[in-house]
Formats: C-alpha cells, sequence, structure tokens
C-alpha cells in the first residue's frame, strides 16, 4: 500500500525541528532515515498529519570517543556504525549487533536514533543500549536532558520521549578493557527481526564473571536487561547454577505471541541461547547445552 | 496537502518536479520519469525489488519519499545498464538461468553490482548475505550466486 497524505517540512536545523515539534507535537512524526516509519505507513499503522524530515541535519551525525564516553549523533546510519573503527574497538557488541540489523541497502538510510525512538521490542539496538548501559539525550523546548536505557524503553513502539522532544545524541560508556561481548539472534532469514535474540556484555576474571550484563530482545513489550544474571557473578558456574540462573530468567520473561513464535518457544530460546552465550564468554563447551529445563 | 519542489540527477540527467509529500521515490521513477525498470514489490522494504543507488548507496526506493531525493543523486537498474557497469553480470544471469520472470533481476542486480564494488572476492557465504533482502520466487538463489561468484571471478582476473 501507499503513505496516506501528510504535510512535509524540512527542519533547516535541531531548533527549527524543536518548533515544529512544540506547534505540532502529537501530529507530527520526526523523520530521519525513515526504515521503520515508511513501512508502517505504507501499511498504514501511522498517519501523521505533519512529518518532519531531519535528513539533512549534518550536527545530529557522527561518532566521537573522548574520556571513556562514546557519542554517538541519532543520525548516524547503521552502515556508518557497522564500518566504524570506533564502534570496533570500543563497543565491538554494537558491531556484531548491526550487521543483524536488516539488510545493506535498509541499513545505508536506517539510524540508530530512528531505531531507538521506534522502539520495536524485537529489534537489536534498544537491547544493546541497556547491555551498554547507554544514556539518550532528549532536546525538548525546556532544554537538553539525559534518560538511561532502562527508562528510555517504555512498551511496544513507546519510550520516555515527550512528544516534544526529539533524540538528539546516545552516549555509551567505553565498556572496560578485556571485557568480553556476546551477540546472537535466532531469526528465519539473516537481517529479519529476531524471534529471540541476546546481546551481552562481560568481564571474566579467574574464569568465572566479574560482570555480566545481558539484554534480551523480543522477549516481551520490550527489551530486558536480565536481573538473573546476578546468579551467574563472581560463583564458579557449575550445570546447577547455570540451570538456576535459567529458572530465574523464565520468571523474568513476558513473551508475546506472534506469526513467528509462541511464547514457549521464545522461552526456550531464550534459555538456549543463556546457555551458549555463558559457555561461549567462558570458554565451557559443557555447558553449552544446560538449556533443558 | 501541497507539492513539494524538488530537483535531483537520475541516471546523469537533471530532473525538476513537484511531487506530494506521500509519494515514494519508487512510484516517482515508475510513473513520472517512466522508469519502470524498478519494480514494486512489497511496498515495505522486505522482497528488495525496488532496490536503486542513491548517493552512490543501495537503498529500498519503497522506503524513501521523493521529498527526501531534493539535491541527490539517484541511479536506477536503466542508468546502470546503458553505462554498461552491469553488462558482465547481466550476461553471467543469462547463461547461468539466474531468472526466470525477472521480476527481482533489477533489485538482484543492483545488490550485487554494490557487493562486488566493496569486496572484488566474496565467498558464497558474503554473496547470500548480501543478498538476505532480495527475494526471488522463481529460480531459488542457487544459480544468483553462480552468476555473482563467476562475475566476481572474471572481473578479478580468476577465471579458470
Amino acid at each position: 500500500m501507499k503513505a496516506a497524505a501528510f504535510a512535509y517540512a524540512r527542519a533547516a536545523s535541531v531548533a527549527n525541528a524543536l518548533e515544529l515539534l512544540t506547534a505540532h507535537g502529537e501530529g507530527a512524526k520526526v523523520l530521519s532515515g525513515g526504515q521503520s516509519l515508511l513501512p508502517a505507513m505504507n501499511l498504514r499503522l501511522l498517519s501523521p498529519e505533519l512529518i518532519i524530515d531531519i535528513g539533512e541535519l549534518d550536527e545530529l551525525r557522527g561518532i566521537a570517543v573522548n574520556e571513556g564516553i562514546i557519542t554517538i549523533g541519532a543520525l548516524t546510519r547503521h552502515a556508518d556504525l557497522l564500518k566504524s573503527p570506533e564502534i570496533a574497538a570500543h563497543a565491538p557488541l554494537l558491531t556484531a549487533a548491526v550487521a543483524h540489523v536488516a539488510h545493506p541497502a535498509i541499513r545505508n538510510r536506517g539510524t540508530i536514533g530512528g531505531s531507538l525512538a521506534h522502539a520495536d521490542p524485537a529489534s537489536e539496538l534498544p537491547a544493546c543500549m541497556l547491555t551498554l548501559a547507554a544514556s539518550m539525550i532528549a532536546r525538548g523546548p525546556k532544554g537538553e536532558r539525559r534518560i538511561a536505557a532502562n527508562e528510555f524503553f517504555a512498551g511496544i513502539y513507546e519510550t520516555a520521549l515527550a512528544p516534544q522532544e526529539l533524540l538528539v545524541a546516545v552516549e555509551l560508556p567505553v565498556p572496560p578493557k578485556n571485557s568480553t561481548h556476546f551477540f546472537h539472534e535466532f531469526a528465519r532469514r539473516h537481517g529479519d527481526y529476531a524471534i529471540v535474540g541476546l546481546a551481552a556484555q562481560a568481564f571474566v576474571r579467574d574464569e568465572q564473571f566479574a560482570d555480566l550484563r545481558l539484554g534480551f530482545f523480543a522477549v516481551g513489550d520490550r527489551p530486558l536487561l536480565a536481573m538473573s544474571a546476578r546468579k551467574l557473578v563472581d560463583v564458579a558456574v557449575t550445570p546447577k547454577v547455570l540451570s538456576e540462573a535459567s529458572s530465574a530468567l523464565d520468571d523474568e520473561l513476558a513473551p508475546l505471541e506472534d506469526q513467528q513464535a509462541t511464547p514457549a518457544m521464545r522461552r526456550h530460546l531464550a534459555r538456549v541461547l543463556l546457555a551458549r552465550c555463558v559457555s561461549s564468554l567462558l570458554g565451557r563447551a559443557d555447558l553449552g547445552t544446560g538449556a533443558s529445563p | 496537502m501541497t507539492a513539494v519542489a524538488i530537483s535531483l540527477v537520475v541516471n546523469g540527467e537533471r530532473v525538476d518536479a513537484d511531487v506530494l509529500p506521500r509519494l515514494n521515490l519508487a512510484d516517482f521513477l515508475r510513473e513520472h520519469l517512466k522508469l519502470t525498470g524498478t519494480h514494486v514489490g512489497c511496498e515495505h522494504g522486505v522482497c528488495g525489488a525496488c532496490t536503486v543507488r542513491v548517493n552512490g548507496d543501495i537503498v529500498r526506493s519503497c522506503l524513501m519519499f521523493a521529498v527526501q531525493t531534493h539535491n541527490a543523486t539517484v541511479e536506477t537498474i536503466e542508468g546502470i545498464s546503458d553505462s554498461g557497469e552491469v553488462s558482465d553480470l547481466q550476461s553471467a544471469f543469462r547463461e547461468r538461468n539466474a531468472l526466470q520472470c525477472g521480476f527481482c533481476t533489477p533489485g538482484m542486480l543492483m545488490a550485487a553490482q554494490d557487493l562486488l564494488k566493496q569486496s572484488p572476492c566474496p565467498d558464497r557465504e558474503q554473496i547470500r548475505e548480501h543478498l538476505s533482502g532480495n527475494y526471488c520466487r522463481c529460480t531459488g538463489y542457487q544459480a544468483i550466486v553462480d552468476a555473482i561468484e563467476t562475475t566476481a571471478r572474471a572481473r578479478t582476473g580468476r577465471l579458470p
């Protein structure tokens, strides 16, 4: 199908975009790369009265690393993240994740800000933001504020952004040196939305986790930073310990049913991912089969 | 809803037009410029039949509004066919029977040429990954991957 009619405004600056958002608020939608917005409009799931195109605001593009903080402009495209040597060096989890975001032609247009503001619970980057303890920088009529990733995602396609606010950048603390990561997702076809996925960051010392952050996606109405990871930190992980963590994870999940999978299948796959992740990060092949309840 | 003036370059020619904001790039190319080699399949970014190049990068023309191409350079299958840029790929597709109905072929050629520009000697897995966003419902993908692999070999002088 085709998008319904709308009025179009090309923002000349961030200030101009904010003026338009203040004037039109709920009736307006911000267009960055459009790779989630346009499908939704073409399918008539969304019919905004006004589109505010921020695509030409170059000030919102780019990646900078300063004093242990990676700042990524909202308009930075997935293709830019994938090719960025800074991201590969300082947040390789993100490089691994972005390779799974849709297909090359979509990564050439889609932006990190668009993906986060869209907040699809099955998409990769929101979960990575939780895992990497990112802050979202939102600018509105009253100035700028930082929103922690765990407060940003509020439900299916819902975020803590007010209708008058624009997501301008994200900030990630650079993970400590020698920390490791794991990324995997199950999807029907490479690049499709995940059935279940896991973005993990860890610090392993003396064959134990000194830190473990597990960001699951497509396991509920928003990405989940699993608290059950705590059961695996500062202990010798045995099959029994992993099995307990796996049960605790199960209690945290609230998977939805859709045409791709039942909740039971998603629960199973989340436990499979947990076992593979722990096995891979600890270099313990014996733990990789610990998925069964 | 009022029309918006845009000015862009399509296949090397300057185009000025007034378009409604809701018009997507695929429909602009097909209906306004009569460049019907760009195909419209799913209209939500899944099938890849509408793949074109904007400022040198492949994109889904069903997922861009024409108004977003103001000041941009757009290349379609007509442009890269006429320039001879993909003539070897097209021959390889024909020789290997890598098309049947031909609906997906313009998008396949766009995606394949994009891959070969970035990585001249891709392995079959890389070819499959780069084409993962392009559906073919006739031939399956084996012959398409073969044709791209053969072209890559020929271009880098590695033909048997």
